[in-house]
């Protein structure tokens, strides 16, 4: 199969000692699960409550909205409190799970006639089962496979440093991942199956290739794709593999294309033939800071201090904490946070490992951000734009093209937090769209409002004069005048205004209020 | 001597072909007031000294008013209109008011003796209420124009900051 | 519960420094150095210990006042690159005011005025070339003869630069260069032919120049290699010249020095990959690279041929930097999932 290049990238020290990688381990049951519950507002309801004894995989809270998923319990036990915890950067409302160590679990029935069943019966079976992408980004399965492709692409490219989960899953769950592979096909109507590893994973490819050869299996093509990141990003991997691109604020189904992660392919596969719901992921765990690297199976909501002491523990190096990559993962403040199924690895990196907490230099323009960026933006120009505040030419350079891959900041010599810089120039970009739309409402209602009164002032007048015709020329003056613009029936409605005016109401109703407050009459806000 | 007068000529040719076309991608000013009402935050509030963000807009595209009257669309805005019309760029005149944070405006129900009066003032409608009755502003439709805080008899209208924005800081992470 | 400190991803880097980048130009330019001390003897040294002197001295008081850090700037290395530059580019009998005024006005005028290093419009070695070319245009055409310089003693050397005392044999060591030479003997009316009969030539360009331009395209190719600089500007800057100059050598080889005397006279090779890859004053697209590239060769070629210096890399140099930001417009790339330019929806 002919590869296609895709602009930039870079290739970073992989980290991945020997060709296959070590079987996934098992870690005992951690006292205590912590899940996450959508975020407030959000209409997904909380299932249980405190004292309920929960199976694993029973419900905690069902999906809040298209983009939101179903969260179930990690293993049997007792609600102990749903409450706020920290998770990630940030906090959330958490279940909080006291196991019992007996892990007995609520199946959902299994499907295993998949084939025969309607294609709606089985999304929505992964709607319920909770499942969504275990590549990082952790959107529901069920919402990115509502749309067909005709080609399947099975995402196995961990192109990042250490990470290493999805290929002991290739290494040693082939058989698995052919069969998840093969019910994907179904659920997309794919004519055409590829399954990109990277060039580097010659103990995946033997496993697979044995897999493969078995009866029953097959459909699939096996494509080695070069190792130089971010060649595991959805975008750049339907590059490599089809020559096209995703248009710019588009979707893989745009090309007809569904891209999904090896291991999303096998929890989607375990949820339909089998009834699980999704409760565990393999996480990698690595960095010089910290003892036992490996690949573990971990149930979803096991604090992260838990599968460290389990591993070995941290070392004397450990000088960072990061969920994800070392490229686009998050660092975290301590390891009471939970494993979430975005939760790809969990990296303790000792100082050496982590770029130098050296100032940040001014740019020289040297362009190899430009060189290596995915996107093919020029980031250097973005740089420039957004320190100047330019927020709409940076939109127009291509902003929002931006993957946060981070390549141009690993690469920068001036040591510019660029990737930083471009999310919050997106987030400001986003406010001001609001802001935008906010406006085109505002002037449809008020064009609408003058139209109205243009109307209301020309009946009025319509009226007069059908009630005295007598008085016509008296009355065809102002009819001639009353329906004019639009614009001049705001005018009118809205005179000139008086600031005094306004100055004086706002001080009186400030006064009001701060009289009437000590009287207990209101809660002032 | 004929050699230069031809490179010069050549040159001036080459000058005027080339202004010639960047004018011709700039496009013809098919209608500047929409274009500058488009910028306009559309508070319809009036602070500007013209009857709302359209007239404003036209005042502007005449040449009349100038880019630092809206104190809604902050000093960005003010830049905004600065590079549209290509004049210097400079911050919101005080005399006009001072940027500050988005707000909506609130009715104290309680106070409220339902005299229609904020309906009418409201330049995009987002008073609802009937005569005698109760009054409630839609705070999602509601500008932040302060225009019907002067009729109200009561004083029973107070600005609050914008909901929306207090609420648009999700923890990242529960995603 | 263990306690990290956080930082934005991406957590690692390449390694990768400002000073690590002009390490390596410095490197490269020493094949240049090596080659030029063979030719025209010692004086070089004393060139490149008062320029970097000065520039070491200029960049502390400017610090100082501009209330900066010392240590990480001057750290970075750009002072040392710029030093090295103009020394290379100073005859080696010059005296010790020449470097003076060309670092102060390399540094002062064309680095910290504008706000120091990644904030200059104008390769800041250039600036200080182009000044002491106008302010010691006897000075800066006192080059020596190749190899002559050799028989200088020491002190003779020293009262040369530290004193400005030429020595007594000034005259058999010194010659014009061979751009200059070309120049004027050209004016006079003698054919190519002629001119590269004298001893100032030769295989194929000035006597000893030509092995000083390998030696700079020797360091370029290391730069190259090192990623340090792109391909587009010495493409840029070579290609240009040579397509420029071709037509000419051809109607009329008497009158029009080859393309290949061009590119190993003078300053060209020095700017093709040392001067107009500066990435600060250049473009930054690779497009613009290339035009900004193919500009300095074109410019210089015409100043040597009809303007009013024997070469022109200088002001060709400062002149591209001024389009820059331009170039800079012309044809960004497409970025991903986006149509190409015309092709939009």
């Amino acid at each position: 199969m002919l590869l296609q290049p895709f602009h930039g990238g870079v290739r970073l020290p992989p980290h991945k000692p020997g060709d296959a990688a070590p079987a996934p381990q098992s870690l005992p049951l951690p006292p205590e699960l912590v899940h996450p519950l959508p975020p407030p507002g959000a209409s997904g309801a909380c299932a249980v409550t405190v004292g309920q004894r929960v199976r694993r995989g029973q419900l905690l809270a069902a999906a809040a909205d298209a983009r939101g998923a179903a969260v179930h319990a990690g293993s049997s036990g007792t609600v102990t409190a749903i409450a706020p915890r920290p998770v990630g950067d940030g906090e959330a409302t958490c279940v909080v799970i006291a196991t019992d160590g007996r892990d007995d679990s609520a199946p959902l029935p299994p499907l295993a006639d998949w084939r025969e069943l309607p294609r709606e019966r089985l999304l929505e079976r992964l709607a319920v089962a909770g499942v969504v992408g275990l590549g990082g980004a952790a959107f529901p399965a069920a919402a990115k496979l509502a749309a067909p492709g005709t080609i399947l692409i099975l995402n196995g490219a961990e192109c990042e440093p250490w990470l290493r989960s999805d290929e002991a899953l290739l290494c040693h769950g082939a058989v698995e991942v052919l069969a998840a592979a093969q019910l994907l096909a179904h659920l997309c109507r794919a004519t055409r199956v590829l399954l990109a590893l990277e060039s580097r994973m010659h103990g995946a490819r033997a496993a697979l290739q044995a897999a493969l050869a078995a009866p029953g299996a097959g459909g699939v093509e096996l494509v080695a794709v070069p190792t130089r990141y971010p060649v595991g990003s959805e975008r750049q991997l339907i590059r490599v593999l089809t020559g096209q691109e995703v248009p710019s604020g588009g979707l893989p189904r745009d090309l007809d294309a569904s891209v999904h992660n090896v291991a999303s392919a096998v929890a989607a596969w375990r949820a339909i033939v089998h009834g699980e719901a999704l409760t565990e992921r393999l996480v990698t765990l690595g960095g010089r800071g910290v003892r036992g690297a490996g690949v573990y199976r971990v149930r979803l909501g096991t604090p992260v201090a838990h599968l460290v002491a389990h591993a070995g523990g941290y070392t004397d190096a450990a000088a960072r904490l990061v969920l994800g990559g070392p490229m686009m993962g998050q660092a975290v403040v301590h390891d009471a946070v939970p494993v979430l199924a975005s939760t790809q690895a969990v990296l303790v990196l000792g100082a050496d490992e982590l770029r130098a907490a050296a100032p940040e230099r001014a740019c020289i323009r040297c362009g190899d951000c430009a060189a290596v960026c995915p996107a093919q933006l020029l980031p250097q120009t973005l740089l420039a734009q957004l320190r100047e505040g330019e927020l709409e030419a940076a939109a127009q350079q291509g902003l929002s093209d931006c993957i946060e891959c981070g390549a141009c900041a690993w690469v920068c010599p001036a040591q510019i937090p660029l990737v930083q810089l471009y999310r919050d120039g997106k987030s400001a970009l986003q406010v001001q769209e609001d802001e935008r739309a906010r406006a085109a409402q505002a002037r449809a209602r008020h064009l609408a409002r003058a139209a109205r009164l243009a109307r209301d002032a020309a009946e009025r007048v319509a009226r007069v004069a059908a009630r005295a015709p007598a008085t016509a020329p008296a009355a065809a003056q102002p009819a001639a005048t009353a329906p004019a613009t639009p614009a001049a029936a705001a005018t009118t409605a809205a005179a000139p205004m008086d600031k005094a005016a306004v100055l004086a109401a706002i001080a009186r109703g400030r006064a009001r209020r701060q009289a009437a407050a000590p009287a207990g009459r209101e809660d002032a806000p | 001597m004929t050699a230069t007068l031809l490179a010069a000529a050549l040159l001036l040719g080459l000058v005027a072909l080339g202004l010639g076309a960047l004018a011709r991608r700039a496009g013809a000013d098919v209608d500047l007031a929409a274009r500058i009402d488009a910028v306009l935050p559309q508070t319809q509030c009036g602070q500007c000294n013209y009857p709302g963000c359209r007239p404003y807009a036209e005042a502007l595209a005449r040449g009349e008013a100038d880019i630092d009257q809206c104190p809604p669309g902050g000093d960005a805005g003010a830049r905004a209109l600065a590079r549209l019309l290509g004049r210097v760029p400079k911050p919101v005149n005080p005399a006009h008011g001072t940027p500050g944070p988005r707000v909506v405006a609130l009715i104290d129900e309680t106070t409220c003796i339902g005299c229609t009066k904020c309906i009418q003032a409201c330049p995009v409608d987002a008073i609802v209420g009937a005569p005698k009755l109760m009054h409630t502003v839609i705070a999602a439709e509601c500008t932040g124009c302060e225009l019907c805080l002067p009729p109200c008899p009561v004083d029973c209208i107070t600005l609050v900051p914008r909901a929306a924005d207090a609420a648009a800081v999700p923890t990242r992470s529960t995603a | 519960m263990k306690a990290f400190a956080v930082a934005p991803a991406p957590h690692i880097h390449a390694g990768r420094s400002v000073t690590r980048v002009m390490g390596h130009v410095l490197l490269a330019l020493l094949p240049g150095v090596a080659a030029q001390l063979l030719f025209f003897g010692p004086g070089l040294l004393l060139q490149l210990a008062l320029c970097l002197a000065f520039a070491a001295a200029f960049e502390a008081a400017v610090l100082r006042l501009r209330g900066k850090p010392l240590l990480p700037h001057l750290a970075d290395l750009s002072a040392a690159v710029t030093a090295v530059l103009l020394a290379l580019c100073l005859p080696p009998l010059a005296p010790w005011w020449v470097a003076l005024a060309g670092m102060a006005a390399a540094l002062l005028l064309g680095k910290h005025a504008y706000g120091g290093l990644g904030h200059n419009p104008f390769n800041p070695a250039m600036v200080g070339l182009a000044a002491v070319l106008l302010c010691f245009p006897r000075e800066m055409a006192q080059w020596l003869s190749p190899l002559a310089p050799l028989s200088l003693s020491p002190s003779e050397l020293f009262d040369a630069v530290l004193r400005g005392v030429p020595p007594p044999t000034l005259d058999t060591l010194s010659s014009a260069t061979p751009l200059d030479t070309l120049r004027s003997l050209a004016h006079e009316g003698r054919t190519l032919a002629e001119i590269r009969r004298t001893p100032l030539f030769g295989n194929v360009g000035g006597k000893g120049w030509e092995w000083i331009a390998a030696a700079y395209a020797l360091g370029g190719g290391y730069l190259l290699w090192r990623r340090v600089i792109r391909w587009q500007v010495p493409l840029g800057v070579i290609g240009a010249s040579l397509l420029v100059s071709l037509p000419f050598w051809l109607s009329d080889p008497d009158t029009h020095p080859s393309p290949l005397l061009h590119l190993v006279c003078g300053g060209l090779m020095l700017a093709a990959f040392f001067v107009a890859t500066d990435p600060v004053t250049g473009a930054t697209t690779p497009r613009g690279r290339l035009l900004f590239g193919a500009g300095v060769g074109v410019l210089t070629l015409a100043i040597r041929r009809w303007g009013g210096f024997p070469d022109g890399v200088a002001f060709a140099v400062l002149l591209m930097n001024l389009a820059a930001p331009l170039l800079d417009r012309v044809g960004p790339p497409r970025p991903y999932g986006h149509r190409r330019a015309g092709a939009a929806p």
